[in-house]
């Protein structure tokens, strides 16, 4: 009995240091020698600012910036979560037909195509980076609106969206994808 | 749906099924004690945990010293992690200054990756530190996924054994299943997620000034090593609170492929791996196939459930709580794979899911969590539903049920009862208690039948030591955090006990060769029959409350209703 008890104290102590210790570690140095960016939180500067990261959404509500999904806790991190709202809940019903009024009445005059069903529904993180191709297409008139852009910065605010949806992963992963800050940061140095 | 869907499950189950024999005849060597592609390697350090921890790995165990010897090293993690827990604030690696652990979610924290739970009523980002995580839980991690499977290595004996007291050692079985299977693989998992975006560091959380000018905090912590453990183990704890829905934590399609295949993976293989080690392929391969038939059943029911509209919400598809680099299928096929072995990780919310989505989540548990089920608990889980079912067709033709040339008798099979029914008595009782009392009932988010479903899928995650969850019951109280870490504790040792009871008592068996009275276990007639009594066993018990919850909210949505 008391034999096994120290085997056991024993095991437990080599165990943690083999997978509670050494394992990170390993981890942790493999990755800061071959994956320095995306092992620190795929961080993205402005300068040497730090102005985000390119995985997690963040909370833009003026017309001028093209919006992330909606989030349940206001795009906050610590911690960041979804909803829980179920199928049959009055709260979503309110929430959806609020966005859905918002996200209508902020489009130029006489727009109003369906509004993407992801604009609609709060993710399940609370900060996903990334829109469907559509559900940002939908977005281009207001923020062109908002910004006064003439003809041939509409024409190159399509082409920036087109250039950088994501392709579905190997071919065939995922589906294709647009990530909101990535286009908002470039959105600010169209010319 | 989008375009690709069926190119990917497709592959999915490809790459699932081919997978699954190759890692199972990989095990079955290591646990043969037979040389295999990494011994080379990995046998050194197996000798060094030996010599470590004083363990002569060849001495022999019954099964009672067995259970002893996984009880004490199971309880001593516990308690490891309980302290962690409570005076994190005192210990170093903790860059966020985060605050000790009340005792009650401490508890439940430390019992539920303890018995490869990882029911979590906490957010990780907010509530441990990275030494909490990495020295407590991460080790459960390991720890609890290769206890699962010393437990189905050490059945496997009882079934080939004959006229013997002992079932092998704990403490063997234990090193191999980390240092040769475990820990490989997620070493070469972690990488690949790291690579990926998956966050691996130790610095503390940075924060940025938004575009908009607002302050965002960018957490990070030793998330990848983490993550592939938990994806691997049927551990399912995320590092983050919105677990593999987070994109610290899941941010690529690859990564979301890799970490749904980790789910099936060991579990799968494992059923090759019993097969080999008792020497009954064929009938591991029916078995397999069941599993796979009912995994398959549950994902088609699912995925026409959420490619449908909510007529509730105008039409609207289920986009509530899903991630859009992850999308409706595979966040779909997640929800499926993680509650049919006892992982828990979610992609997606489950709470948002569609009501026949969630229905097939939660049948997917109650069966007991044999589709593929946990590391090893999917496995020998499985076995204790043989034994009934053997035992219902010796009735049918009035004959001593045998198993694999083993008579089954009565303490065999009052066993695999106990290990069958425990959990299933405890869901319902504690579901009830929880609905009748007003602190059970104020934690509920969602009002009518989804509410019943919250409490619901709480106790059934927690008894079946699956983890997953419909998160918007507020079960950080001291009620819930005791009485759901109760049924994790009562969900995992009343079916480990039971199993390596039956282990020894087989072992001591002596072998009968077959006889044209056996009935056979090898072919699909058994499969059938395997899965009627899987089916007839959950469905019985569980078909009212499913009903009120699940069924009476689809139809309630295609009328319309809110509540």
């Amino acid at each position: 009995m008391l034999k096994t008890l120290l085997i056991a104290v024993r095991a437990l102590v080599v165990m943690t240091m083999a997978t509670g210790v050494l394992y990170p570690l390993a981890v942790t140095m493999t990755g800061r020698l071959l994956f320095r960016e995306t092992a620190c939180g795929s961080i993205v500067l402005r300068g040497t600012n730090v102005v985000g990261s390119l995985l997690l959404a963040q909370q833009f509500v003026d017309d001028k910036y093209f919006w992330p999904r909606p989030s349940a806790c206001d795009y906050g991190t610590m911690p960041a979560s979804g909803s829980n709202l179920g199928p049959t809940s009055k709260a979503l019903r309110k929430l959806v037909d609020k966005r859905r009024r918002n996200f209508l009445a902020r489009q130029p005059q006489g727009l109003t195509n369906a509004v993407p069903e992801e604009l609609l529904c709060a993710s399940g993180s609370g900060v996903d980076p990334h829109l469907s191709p559509s559900a940002a297409a939908a977005q281009i008139e207001r923020v062109a609106a908002a910004r006064g852009f003439n003809e041939r910065q509409h024409a190159q605010l399509h082409t920036l969206v087109d250039q950088l949806v994501e392709a579905p992963q190997c071919g065939m992963l995922g589906c294709p994808r647009v990530n909101v800050l990535r286009l908002n940061v470039a959105l600010d140095q169209l010319r | 749906m989008n375009d690709n869907a069926v190119t990917e499950l497709g592959l999915y189950v490809a790459v699932l099924a081919l997978a699954s024999p190759l890692l199972g005849f990989y095990c079955a060597r290591v646990f043969s004690g037979l040389r295999t592609a990494g011994s080379r390697l990995l046998e050194p350090l197996e000798r060094l945990a030996y010599r470590l921890c004083g363990i002569d790995p060849a001495r022999e165990m019954r099964w009672t010293e067995y259970t002893g010897a996984l009880l004490a090293f199971n309880a001593l993690g516990l308690l490891v992690v309980l302290v962690l827990q409570l005076f994190q604030m005192y210990l170093p690696l903790n860059p966020q200054h985060l605050p000790n652990v009340p005792w009650h979610l401490a508890f439940n924290t430390a019992v539920s990756f303890m018995t490869n739970t990882n029911w979590q009523s906490y957010a990780g980002e907010s509530t441990l530190s990275y030494l909490t995580q990495m020295v407590g839980l991460g080790v459960q991690n390991f720890a609890s996924a290769a206890t699962g499977i010393a437990v189905l290595v050490a059945l496997t004996r009882g079934l080939r054994c004959t006229m013997t007291a002992t079932i092998g050692n704990f403490w063997v079985d234990l090193t191999r299943a980390t240092v040769y299977v475990l820990l490989p693989l997620a070493l070469v998992l972690a990488v690949v997620l790291v690579g990926q975006g998956v966050v691996q560091s130790l610095a503390p959380a940075r924060t940025a000034t938004t575009l908009a000018g607002q302050t965002q905090m960018l957490p990070l912590g030793p998330a990848a090593s983490q993550v592939a453990i938990k994806q691997l183990g049927s551990n399912g704890g995320g590092y983050f609170g919105a677990n593999s829905a987070h994109p610290f934590e899941n941010p690529t399609p690859l990564t979301n492929f890799l970490e749904a295949l980790s789910i099936l993976l060991i579990p799968s293989a494992l059923v090759f791996t019993f097969g080999m080690l008792v020497k009954a392929r064929r009938h591991a391969l029916i078995v397999w196939v069941a599993m796979s038939g009912l995994f398959l059943v549950g994902l088609g029911v699912a995925l026409w459930a959420e490619s449908s509209a909510n007529p509730a919400l105008q039409g609207l598809g289920f986009w509530e709580g899903k991630e859009t680099r992850i999308g409706l299928a595979n966040s779909v096929l997640w929800s499926t794979a993680t509650t049919a072995a006892s992982s828990g990780s979610v992609n997606a919310m489950h709470a948002s899911l569609s009501p026949l989505a969630a229905l097939v989540a939660l049948v997917n548990m109650v069966m007991g969590e044999v589709v593929f089920g946990g590391v090893g608990a999917g496995m020998y889980g499985m076995v204790m539903f043989v034994i009934i079912t053997v035992f219902i067709a010796g009735l049918m033709v009035g004959r001593t049920p045998e198993y694999l040339g083993k008579k089954i008798e009565a303490f065999e099979v009052r066993m695999a009862l106990i290990a069958v029914l425990a959990p299933t008595v405890l869901i319902l009782i504690c579901t009830a208690w929880a609905l009748s009392v007003p602190g059970g009932r104020a934690a509920i988010l969602n009002p009518g039948p989804h509410g019943l479903m919250e409490v619901l899928y709480a106790f059934t995650s927690a008894a079946n030591n699956n983890g997953s969850a419909f998160a918007g019951l507020a079960t950080n109280t001291a009620y819930y955090n005791v009485l759901l870490a109760a049924c994790m504790l009562v969900g995992r040792f009343a079916v480990i006990i039971p199993v390596l009871a039956v282990a020894g008592s087989l072992a001591r068996k002596k072998s009968i060769p077959p006889s044209p009275g056996t009935f056979p276990t090898d072919r699909p007639l058994f499969g059938v029959l395997l899965v009627s009594v899987i089916l007839i066993v959950s469905a019985l018990s569980f078909f009212p409350v499913l009903c009120l919850g699940s069924v009476v909210e689809y139809l309630l949505m295609q009328g319309g209703r809110v509540f």
